[in-house]
């Protein structure tokens, strides 16, 4: 398979580009929304130096969103903005364990958010990317391939940050032991739709846009049990919903409520 | 900045201490020399920082919680990353801020939990700006603009202070300060070049921020509010303009700039008087500024209640790191 350099080539494929946006999709999706719960976090991380490095992480992440939003623009899916902030629920492709709320109360008032979670969360996210990322830096869509390379020279430190996290609590206090295991059964049922490509899946592999998804999955799962020691006793599962296929909860809207709120007040003005 | 604007408990250990060595130590600042954290210094000039760097570092970690309530809702992905570098950075100023203050405390034996504590029981005060509400996007780019515009005028005037530790991490804040009062000015030019709303909206902000704005340098003598710190750290060399000279600074900063974008200040007695050399102003509330910092101003308990909550709710996870709770 000849490498595609251009959104130009792309376009001239139709069943190419199809499955091109919506890989891009999943990856600015993820990115957008695991940044915006990390961003809720900001002033009530466990201590202050975790609050400036988790925050530098949310940025970073919101950084790559940016990116593949770009991508997106450069094919005509419309601007960067207006994607990231101009699409309904019913259009995304995040995975649905991603948009669940760090706890009950909100970011400005009563915010009982659950470190545990969180730690969980970021920590099964990030192994996850940086699979998904190695597959796409080989990616038939040059520009993709050339993202990915440029997410990966930082991306690794985040993993490590949260494998940090997860490796210290597990090994802590029986409460903290017990906190990561709930959270990591919890996620075992509720993150399957993450590791899937969704419903174009196989022409993605096909256009070697990136690795067939029982691979990612795999390479996730022996990365996960190198870090851990041991995966959850029970068989992944999509509880919530299946994301990849734009299914979403209640809780995304909440997200994109505040996430589009000023840019929605006044589309066509320049902020 | 963070003007010491509340009197702590100051010890009456000066006339005990050793003559010698105050006069020894006040040759040094005198001749511009700067003190490092083990010299030996007096009981009231460590209080005097202790107060003055706790209550800096922990205004830029409150003050980052009004911006980040508009961090999610920036109008666009590039608003997003500039607003989030931002609040990171004061972020990171507060830590840095904690570490100074925390050796200055370790004589006598106490750390950053006791500052932590004492923010949530009332006994260390943040800057009035932080306990006010923000409304609008609008007030995202003022407090980049004119509050961080502020912090930058009132930190340089201890960019050449004498405490060695807290000059230099004045001196990495100050760096940074200025992109962020860079990031606020383009928020707001942005708004004021925009639709008649937003213009309209920028102007509310400026309006409803103005009074806090003048709070921020603190009264200018003692007399207004009783408890004006600014004697002694002049004495000692941590700063060297006053309160007044610091707000009449500002003023001449950037009210022409207000004004050459065709906003106004809710002050029309607001003016330059050229035979008197400074601008003339009406006094903000001073009663109304007390009652601010001591936690009584319109946002301070909910802010308060932010950091109690992450308090309670992450004690499993200070428990789990606490060095006794690794499990063999
Ligand atoms: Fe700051
Ligand atoms: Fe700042």
């Amino acid at each position: 398979m000849n490498l595609v350099e251009t959104p130009a080539e792309a376009q001239k494929n139709q069943s190419y580009y199809n499955a091109l946006v919506e890989l891009l999709y999943q990856f600015a999706d993820d990115d957008f929304i695991v940044s915006f719960r990390g961003s809720e976090w900001l002033g009530l991380a466990p201590h202050i130096e975790e609050d400036v490095a988790f925050s530098s992480i949310t940025q970073n992440t919101m950084g790559h969103a940016f990116l593949f939003y770009q991508l997106l623009e450069d094919l005509g899916e419309g601007s960067a903005d207006s994607l990231a902030h101009d699409r309904s629920a019913s259009e995304r492709r995040n995975a649905v364990y991603f948009e669940k709320v760090n706890g009950k109360g909100t970011y400005v008032e009563e915010p009982y958010y659950d470190w545990a979670l969180t730690v969980v969360r970021q920590f099964l996210y990030e192994t996850f990317k940086k699979v998904k990322l190695q597959a796409a830096s080989r990616s038939s869509y040059e520009p993709l391939a050339h993202t990915a390379q440029k997410i990966l020279m930082e991306q690794p430190y985040h993993l490590a940050h949260w494998k940090m996290w997860i490796t210290q609590l597990h090994g802590a206090t029986e409460e903290a032991r017990m906190r990561i295991h709930s959270r990591l059964e919890e996620a075992w049922r509720e993150i399957l739709d993450a590791l899937e490509l969704g419903p174009l899946a196989e022409e993605m592999e096909r256009q070697k846009l990136i690795k067939k998804e029982k691979d990612l999955q795999e390479e996730w799962q022996q990365s996960v049990e190198e870090t851990l020691g041991f995966l959850p006793n029970i068989p992944l599962g999509k509880n919530l919903g299946n994301g990849r296929a734009k299914q979403h909860t209640k809780d995304l809207e909440q997200a994109l409520a505040t996430l589009t709120e000023v840019y929605v007040s006044d589309r066509e003005a320049v902020w | 900045m963070y003007n010491l604007v509340e009197h702590g408990i100051y010890s009456e250990n000066e006339q005990k201490e050793d003559p010698e060595k105050y006069e020894e130590f006040m040759a040094r600042i005198e001749a511009g020399e700067k003190i490092e954290a083990d010299d030996w210094m007096p009981d009231e000039y460590r209080q005097t920082l202790i107060k003055l760097i706790s209550m800096h570092g922990i205004s830029e970690i409150m003050g980052a919680l009004p911006e980040k309530e508009w961090v999610p809702k920036a109008p666009t992905l590039k608003r997003k990353l500039g607003i989030m570098a931002k609040v990171q950075d004061e972020m990171g100023h507060g830590q840095l801020l904690l570490r100074v203050a925390e050796d200055l405390m370790a004589p006598y034996g106490k750390d950053r939990g006791d500052l932590m504590r004492d923010l949530l029981e009332g006994k260390l005060k943040f800057h009035n700006v932080f306990h006010m509400p923000t409304k609008t996007w609008a007030d995202a780019g003022v407090i980049g603009w004119l509050v961080d515009g502020a912090a930058i005028i009132s930190q340089t005037n201890m960019l050449d202070a004498s405490y060695g530790p807290y000059q230099r991490a004045l001196q990495r804040i100050c760096a940074e300060e200025v992109f962020h009062a860079q990031h606020g000015e383009a928020i707001v030019m942005a708004l004021a070049e925009g639709t008649k709303e937003q213009r309209a909206m920028l102007q509310d902000a400026v309006n409803r921020w103005w009074s806090a704005l003048l709070m921020f340098f603190g009264p200018a003598s003692a007399s207004t509010t009783g408890s004006s710190k600014q004697e002694v750290t002049t004495k000692y060399r941590i700063r060297k303009s006053s309160n007044e000279e610091l707000r009449q600074a500002f003023l001449d900063k950037y009210l022409p700039r207000v004004f050459a974008l065709g906003l106004t200040v809710p002050d029309e007695t607001a003016h330059y008087d050229e035979d008197k050399q400074k601008w003339i102003y009406k006094q903000p509330d001073w009663t109304e500024f007390k009652k601010i910092i001591s936690n009584n101003g319109p946002r301070s308990k909910e802010r308060l209640r932010l950091r109690e909550i992450a308090y309670e709710n992450n004690s499993w996870v200070r428990e789990a790191l606490a060095p006794t709770a690794a499990m063999s």
